[in-house]
């Protein structure tokens, strides 16, 4: 059993886990996207990245894909962690500004702007219903077809699909086909509507989130007064 | 590659039952080569030929059209009887490849990616085919042109014109 140390918690695990399952396991909450527990893993999405490694020896990997390792040292909300997976929200943001899985991510992780020009697709490639369609239906009706930025999930020849049940299970699983609900401006990219503005400010301090309560940037508490005074004032003007 | 071209009907192909098995038996199973040898004989992958290959080889008709769709060698429209691919790559690129495709475009009226009306010759692009020295590179019918020039291309064009007026 490799011994693993998760965000200063040192434990032995199962080595057919991955860093997801340990994190899991121990109630350290990653975000995920293209991962399921009942289907397999893919790793296509890379929003749960964690660091690994000591010192400059770091490398981000996705954790639902990395199993573990004797002596593995990770990080799950490093500095480096939280810049990169904003990074990747931001672009998965500006794939599909309407969807609520991913505005609730991003007010969840304190993401508050989008460089990119917004597509307004309907698909983010998480490959989930590919995968449901497959695993949990047995009718292998959808699938990937072409490629590059033609990428595309579709049926054979883009017509009904005799292998399709009828059954919706990729519909039920997708996160890009759900409707964020109208925040305050429903025209703009990111909504921001519920939580995104007390984020705590461990990070500006440390290297990692280091809430003891294990809330990575959800429970605000520790949001110093100085970040108040300056969201109030912005309110005023 | 021998070159066994069949007559293209674009309306109701009939599958040749003989040739696919054939094919099935030479590659083993292996989807890429035999929908290569169907790509070979008919300049495209019909439709019919997929559902077909799928059900003899007993895989998901998803996956055969991920394929087909996935390579740019594969074509599910007719492609034309001769294909010239001008490489883009950086070393032609710079040595003015893009001065190819632009003769190409205009002597054949079509743009990368189609085929002329005639289904003589289908225009396309790839990124590098291994020999830089010799660029700008253009292949036409697996046969390789180095250090193209525009008088040259016209040329080389017009060779190929000239033979199926004599085959005619
Ligand atoms: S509705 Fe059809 S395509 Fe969707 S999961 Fe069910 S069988 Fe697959
Ligand atoms: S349709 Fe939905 S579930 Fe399927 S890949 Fe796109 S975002 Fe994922
Ligand atoms: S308003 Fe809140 S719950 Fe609604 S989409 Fe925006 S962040 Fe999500
Ligand atoms: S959840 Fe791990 S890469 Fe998508
Ligand atoms: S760039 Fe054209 S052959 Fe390499």
């Amino acid at each position: 059993m490799p011994k693993i140390k998760i965000d200063g918690i040192e434990f032995d695990c199962p080595e057919y886990w991955t860093i997801l399952d340990a994190a899991k396991f121990i109630g350290i909450n990653i975000p995920t996207l293209c991962y399921h527990e009942g289907l397999s893993t893919w790793g296509g999405c890379r929003l749960c990245i964690v660091e690994i490694g000591k010192d400059i020896n770091t490398k981000l990997v996705s954790s639902c894909t990395f199993p573990v390792q004797e002596g593995l040292y990770i990080r799950t909300a490093s500095k480096k962690v939280i810049k990169a997976r904003k990074m990747i929200l931001e672009l998965l943001i500006a794939q599909n500004p309407t969807a609520k899985v991913l505005q609730d991510l991003a007010s969840k992780i304190g993401l508050n702007k989008i460089r990119f020009k917004p597509k307004w697709e309907n698909c983010i490639y998480c490959g989930l219903c590919i995968r449901m369609c497959e695993e949990q239906m047995m009718a292998k009706a959808i699938g990937f077809v072409n490629r590059g930025n033609k990428l595309k999930i579709t049926t054979p020849f883009d017509k009904n699909s005799e292998d399709c049940r009828r059954c919706g299970g990729c519909i039920y699983i997708c996160p890009a086909c759900t409707i964020r609900c109208e925040g305050s401006h429903p025209e703009s990219v990111l909504c921001n509507g519920c939580y995104n503005i007390l984020q705590p400010t461990c990070l500006d301090v440390h290297d990692n989130y280091s809430c003891w309560m294990g809330l990575e940037g959800e429970c605000g508490i520790c949001v110093t007064t100085s970040t108040n005074q300056k969201i109030n004032e912005k309110k005023e003007i | 590659m021998t070159q066994s071209k069949k007559n293209v009907e674009e309306v109701n192909i009939i599958i040749d039952e003989v040739f696919l098995d054939k094919s099935i038996k030479k590659h083993g199973n292996f989807l890429i080569p035999i929908l290569q040898d169907i790509q070979e004989s008919y300049r495209y992958l019909p439709e019919e030929y997929l559902i077909k290959v799928a059900e003899k080889l007993q895989i998901p008709l998803i996956n055969v059209y991920g394929v087909a769709t996935f390579y740019q060698s594969f074509g599910l429209v007719p492609k034309g009887e001769h294909i010239i691919t001008v490489c883009l790559g950086t070393a032609c690129y710079i040595r003015g490849g893009t001065n190819m495709v632009d003769v190409l475009t205009k002597e054949l009226n079509i743009k990368p990616g189609e085929t002329t009306k005639d289904k003589k010759f289908t225009l396309e692009t790839v990124h590098c085919l291994g020999c830089c020295a010799i660029s700008p590179v253009m292949v036409i019918d697996d046969k390789i042109y180095g250090n193209l020039t525009r008088a040259k291309l016209r040329k080389i064009l017009n060779r190929f014109r000239e033979n199926e007026e004599k085959l005619k």
